[in-house]
């Protein structure tokens, strides 16, 4: 318990760090990023005089308070919930995140847990029976780690998806088909979401994959060596029980090491929802970025670094669960 | 802390404990071999040559446009002749072929001469970007391992941090403030060191932690060297393969962030004023926003991303060959069966005991030693 508390308060100080990045950077970079936001902002049209204040404030933009009074309204903003204004969606940035986020986390969630059982177990498997034609997988699985998430999933539209070239075997534009179902709860929504999702989903389970299987090999390697899996087997302990004593000791690193593989999962995701018009947290970051829409830039950034944290959290708390060794030292 | 109890690299293997024994010869000149490490030379050799001589055996500038002739003309239906409307025409790109091996883009462009162009930038991003975040991450590690207290605490919580934060939006931010980042390589390796450099310094103090207490360490600190001393000349040496590993790491972490940066549009691009660094990103991003995939033209977007998978491919066969190297378990599993028969070892099934196999110069002197 003890163990948890203390990550929980090391999560609190990187969620403040995170959120004072945002409203310092702004503030400390010399004036012409942020000038020519609000002059886009101004020109597009979209964005009246009360609006640009909206922004200016939001930025730290010709305000003529001192830094400390605005750090503390950013956070009085923040606690309410309160993210800013998004000109280019013309809505506030905190309700459009909550529409997109559905999206961004059903898809990372199932891909994520798909790609983590799957390269596991292929990693198990590739430690025992190391020295077999399995060892192939290794060099396969480093070319897959190296491609970037985009460009796998831009051959898997070329291939696969509908607006490809070659197979058009599912569909590869948006959450959903945007012309013939109706969003709500009936079947021919959620059947469109669902095969909508294949492809992005597989690109991620492909790219994220060879990680996992690496790092759960070298770690089951090293663990098959340990002296009570030498004993378990003196025993005469049937191999696969060995095995499954080993494995589960070889991934506790791994789930200790969770923060760097869902960082990649999750910046890898981003593009990947890019190329399908995917219509979670990534697409638009993507949409806002064009748009120079900053407050919407930032609202995405906050959001998805505490959902980052949220989600460490939670493998600490499964750390827990599944160590002893951690539970009694805490 | 559960997450600094191990060494265990989440994604490449970073680093494994260091070989035991007396640190007389250092182990780091004997350098890795066999099969994987000599591909991943070779390739990484290959991109290395194109990177320096690519701009100048390109056959054309990689801006060049001849829209004379690089491009096909498609009439515009509902124009042209019998319509009583002006010919109107578009673009399309033109397929590989003899006079442009890998045809052109849709703006009547030779990727070849773009794909060439672009390796140096890619690449030397990548190795800059690397080797900045690798100084650093040795400066914070060690500092943080060796000196322990509240150095340690205060360096490791800042690499934590760092960690923590998922580092792609981190860097769309960074480089969202700095528009002109993609006109210079430092300046671009710059926003990227500063978001990698945690990862290694977490391993490097976790090592170093390991490495204080050893006798020779010891010896060291009781015979009177300063501190300093005992760091550069006692801990450091050993800390060259994990050093190593994380540095071929960073580049494959550090050109993928690079690319990604260049696809969503923030790395600047070559039209744009200040003009951009052609890379392979970049070209990606143009096919993507020009409909390249929807329309069949997969030679303008396919080569820049084979480039960068195989360049990651090198770089992680050399890591795998590091690994290998530092540690033995690996190696043995690492072993084809025709040489781990040569040697006189069974493979397979060995829980619980890993021969340990010396790799000789000369011919089937192999020795196992199970």
């Amino acid at each position: 318990m003890r163990l948890l508390i203390r990550r929980l308060g090391f999560y609190l100080v990187a969620a403040w760090a995170a959120i004072t990045f945002s409203f310092l950077i702004p503030r400390v970079v010399p004036g012409n990023p942020v000038a020519t936001a609000i002059i886009r902002a101004e020109t597009s049209g979209q964005c009246n005089a009360a609006c640009v204040h909206a922004i200016e404030l939001q930025l730290g933009f010709n305000v003529h308070t001192t830094l400390w009074t605005q750090y503390f309204q950013y956070w009085g903003n923040l606690v309410h919930g309160n993210l800013g204004f998004s000109w280019s969606e013309n809505a506030p940035v905190g309700s459009l995140i909550v529409s997109y986020l559905p999206w961004t986390i059903g898809l990372l969630v199932v891909a994520t847990v798909i790609a983590f059982a799957a390269g596991t177990l292929i990693g198990v498997l590739m430690a025992w029976r190391r020295g077999s034609w399995v060892e192939w997988v290794m060099p396969a699985a480093a070319f897959f780690q190296a491609i970037p998430y985009f460009f796998l999933a831009l051959v898997i539209v070329l291939i696969f998806g509908q607006t490809g070239t070659m197979l058009k075997w599912l569909p590869s534009l948006f959450g959903y088909d945007i012309y013939t179902v109706t969003p709500g709860p009936n079947w021919p929504y959620i059947a469109s979401i669902l095969q909508h999702a294949i492809l992005p989903g597989v690109t991620v389970v492909l790219a994220s994959m060879g990680g996992f299987i690496l790092t759960m090999r070298n770690n089951m390697l090293t663990t098959m060596d340990e002296d009570f899996v030498l004993v378990a087997r003196a025993k005469g302990l049937p191999t696969r029980r060995v095995v499954t004593y080993a494995a589960r000791n070889a991934l506790l690193p791994v789930v200790s090491n969770f923060t760097l593989a869902l960082s990649l999962v999750v910046s890898g995701q981003i593009l990947v929802e890019i190329v399908f018009n995917y219509p979670g947290i990534g697409y638009h970051l993507y949409q806002a970025l064009s748009e120079l829409d900053y407050s919407l830039v930032q609202g995405i950034f906050v959001v998805i670094t505490l959902v980052v944290l949220a989600a460490n959290l939670l493998a600490d708390v499964v750390y827990v669960l599944i160590d002893p060794r951690a539970r009694q030292a805490g | 802390m559960a997450q600094n109890t191990t060494l265990m690299a989440a994604v490449a293997g970073g680093g494994a404990p260091l070989p035991e024994g007396p640190p007389g010869r250092p182990r780091a000149l004997r350098l890795p071999h066999g099969p994987k490490v000599i591909i991943g030379l070779v390739i990484l050799a290959v991109f290395v040559v194109v990177a320096i001589i690519g701009t100048w055996a390109a056959p054309y500038s990689p801006n060049a446009t001849n829209v004379a002739t690089w491009v096909r003309h498609v009439l515009v239906p509902g124009t042209g002749p019998g319509t009583g409307v002006p010919a109107h025409y578009y673009p399309l790109p033109l397929p590989p072929s003899s006079s442009h091996l890998l045809g052109t883009t849709v703006f009547a462009q030779d990727v070849l001469s773009q794909l060439l162009a672009s390796t140096g930038a890619t690449l030397f991003v990548g190795l800059l970007a690397a080797a900045m975040a690798t100084v650093l991450s040795v400066l914070v590690g060690v500092t943080a391992g060796y000196l322990g207290g509240f150095a340690d605490e205060s360096l490791s919580l800042l690499s934590n941090v760092f960690l923590a934060i998922p580092g792609l939006p981190l860097l769309i931010v960074l480089a969202f403030y700095v528009p002109s980042a993609g006109t210079s390589i430092l300046l671009v390796a710059t926003i990227i060191a500063v978001t990698s450099w945690a990862y290694t310094a977490r391993v490097l103090r976790a090592q170093t932690l390991s490495l204080r207490s050893r006798d020779f360490v010891e010896a060291a600190r009781i015979s009177g060297e300063g501190r300093l001393r005992i760091i550069l000349v006692e801990v450091l040496p050993n800390l060259v393969p994990i050093v190593a590993a994380s540095f071929l790491f960073t580049t494959l972490y550090a050109i993928g962030v690079y690319v990604a940066l260049a696809f969503l549009g923030l790395a600047g691009s070559p039209t744009s004023s200040p003009a951009g660094l052609w890379n392979w990103g970049e070209m990606l991003r143009e096919g993507f926003a020009n409909n390249a995939v929807r329309g069949g033209w997969w030679w303008w977007w396919a080569p820049p991303g084979l480039c960068i998978a195989l360049l990651g491919t090198s770089l992680a066969l050399l890591n795998f060959g590091i690994d290998e190297f530092i540690n033995p378990r690996l190696r043995v599993a690492g072993l084809s069966r025709r040489a781990a028969k040569r040697a006189g070892i069974r493979v397979r099934p060995s829980f619980g005991v890993t021969a340990v196999v010396r790799r000789k110069a000369e011919p089937g002197g192999e020795v196992a030693a199970p």
